[in-house]
């Protein structure tokens, strides 16, 4: 298999469906426990890139430490291609909310961390590392720490440290959040293409519905705390997209009106006591959004 | 950690607080020369109100005149014993000080990442360390054998404290990010110890150790006063910086006094230097922000 291929090859794609089920997630020591995740229930589609949005702090990183592997559901399951997941794995790689290089190794190290630590360093790795640090622009930052890189940068360096581990899924917790308004459309670019080169599974959370109409298959939005699926949206929009286009067909800002009309709805319950005035304002903030 | 390079601005700035402090000094010192004027007579009637002597400014004015210290310390400077009392001190220093790191540091570590570790060694810890280490010296003399021993075990505890204290809270500071990364990728426990705790603490060790090796110091020269320097070694030359200045306090030399003091801030600050020094070789990444 040449080197690329992991990367580039538009493979059949035959692993990496995510099936949630009947998941729940609290946390604290009663009495104060507060449940965070409740009976949720969805799928990420093998080879399509899902998008989940909802409101900040309604438990979506939550779900991701649970599909991570790094914690376990209190009820549910959660398999990738039938399979329970049990631990933190290669198969799933996650790009976290803020950076999470190891600060004291190079861009090198950091992307050759997966390979050393499973003790796989082969001829072919180093050529991945390689090919990768030119595909992310890096090659002549191999020899910088983190904090050398800019915000973009830094996110481009953690895309090539999860790929070189050729994980079936990827998980992205809003990877793009704090990054200025032109870095961050030069990375959903970056993302979309990398995607559609590997047709590999990814799963991208996120707070902004621009983000989620350019890069998503399907977007699942969901509820405030405790969450749960709310509803699912199917972008069919054709690939690859350009942000321009997005803003003007009317297919994405029907997509769009409700997508915010739920999140508005699921935002004014962390606000508005029984959540009284919560839809009608929702509604017309979310009809502002769309005319804008 | 920042520049490397001694700016000529920073240079001057640095030379002209050591000017005027040392001119300053000299004046305070000289002060029964000048006080006697006319125009101090307010200055003195003040002195008086206050329970003073008139004659010369309080403190300072007791105080030999840097003229007179260079003076003394000339006199010292080609003095084989003066210098066997640097060489006493600082091995006594690094003695305590590497002991206190090569225990401190592996301690420090078990304690972040072992729980149970933690649950037995801590609380006795905790109860050990607000105990001053000079508060040890008695009990010290007694039960280690030697005199050199008892000095060397005092000047570990001082640092030792400071460095378990900075690994343990370095370790646990690492943020929880890297760990669930190290995992997904496939490391072991081993791994995530060498390749992720331990650079993780690194920072902390290094500022653990710059604070030690000051405590050291502090509490090497204490040691040698109270301890009687290991007089018995051979007066002067034998008994360390601490006790140089002991035997010229009694022997009435205060312009040897200061010589021994001046000498112990100028030994602590070429020692944490060396420690910074080496602290940057092994963190390269704080160097780069």
């Amino acid at each position: 298999m040449p080197v690329t291929a992991a990367l580039s090859g538009p493979a059949p794609v035959t692993a990496g469906e995510i099936t949630v089920s009947g998941v729940s997630k609290s946390y604290g020591a009663l009495p104060f426990r507060k449940e965070i995740v409740r009976d949720c229930t969805f799928t990420v589609a093998r080879g399509k890139l899902t998008v989940m949005i909802g409101p900040s702090g309604c438990g979506k990183s939550t779900l991701i430490r649970l599909l991570a592997g790094f914690e376990r559901p209190d009820e549910g399951t959660i398999k990738l291609d039938g399979v329970d997941i049990s631990g933190p794995s290669r198969d799933r790689q996650v790009v976290f909310q803020e950076t999470a290089l190891f600060p004291w190794m190079t861009t090198y190290d950091n992307i050759l961390y997966g390979p050393r630590a499973r003790r796989q360093v082969t001829p072919r790795t180093l050529e991945l590392a390689e090919v990768l640090l030119d595909k992310v622009g890096l090659r002549e930052f191999r020899g910088k720490y983190p904090q050398q890189l800019s915000g973009g940068m830094q996110r481009r360096a953690e895309l090539a440290r999860a790929l070189i581990n050729d994980p079936t899924v990827m998980v992205l917790d809003e990877p793009f959040r704090g990054l200025d308004a032109l870095t961050k459309e030069l990375m959903w670019d970056y993302c979309a293409r990398l995607f559609e080169e590997s047709g590999r599974t990814h799963l991208f959370v996120t707070t902004d519905i621009d983000e989620a109409l350019f890069l998503a298959d399907s977007i699942l939005v969901m509820a405030n705390t405790p969450t749960a699926l709310r509803a699912e949206l199917i972008v069919d929009l054709p690939r690859p997209r350009k942000l321009a286009d997005i803003g003007a067909d009317d297919r994405a800002n029907e997509i769009k009106r409700q997508a915010l009309a739920i999140l508005h709805e699921e935002a004014m319950r962390s606000f508005t006591p029984a959540g009284r005035a919560g839809p009608e304002l929702a509604a017309a903030r979310a009809t502002a959004e769309v005319n804008r | 950690m920042g520049a490397r390079t001694i700016s000529p601005r920073a240079l001057a700035r640095g030379l002209v607080s050591v000017a005027v402090a040392l001119l300053l000094w000299e004046l305070g010192s000289r002060s029964k020369q000048w006080l006697g004027a006319g125009v101090f007579a307010p200055v003195r009637a003040l002195l008086g109100a206050l329970g003073f002597k008139e004659t010369y400014l309080p403190c300072i004015g007791a105080v030999p005149p840097p003229s007179a210290v260079v003076h003394a310390w000339a006199g010292v400077i080609g003095d084989l014993g003066y210098w066997q009392s640097w060489g006493r001190s600082f091995l006594r220093v690094m003695g305590g000080f590497t002991v206190a790191m090569v225990v401190g540091v592996p301690f420090g570590l078990l304690l972040a990442v072992n729980r149970t570790a933690f649950g037995i060694a801590f609380p006795v810890f905790e109860v050990l360390r607000p105990i001053p280490p000079l508060a040890w010296v008695p009990a010290s003399i007694i039960f280690w054998p030697t005199q050199e021993l008892s000095i060397s075990f005092v000047t570990f505890l001082g640092a030792f404290y400071t460095i378990v204290i900075n690994v343990v809270g370095g370790a646990r500071a690492i943020d929880g990010r890297f760990f669930q990364a190290a995992r997904s990728m496939g490391s072991s426990r081993w791994d995530i110890f060498r390749r992720v705790i331990l650079p993780g603490t690194l920072p902390s060790i290094v500022v653990g150790a710059v604070v030690g090796m000051g405590i050291t110091w502090e509490v090497v020269v204490a040691a040698e006063m109270i301890s009687g320097g290991g007089s018995q070694i051979g007066g002067t030359s034998g008994g360390g910086l601490g006790f140089f200045i002991w035997n010229s306090y009694v022997g009435g030399s205060y312009e040897q006094i200061v010589v021994g003091m001046v000498s112990i801030g100028i030994a602590g600050f070429i020692s944490s230097e060396l420690v910074r020094v080496l602290g940057r070789q092994i963190t390269p990444w704080l160097r780069s922000r």
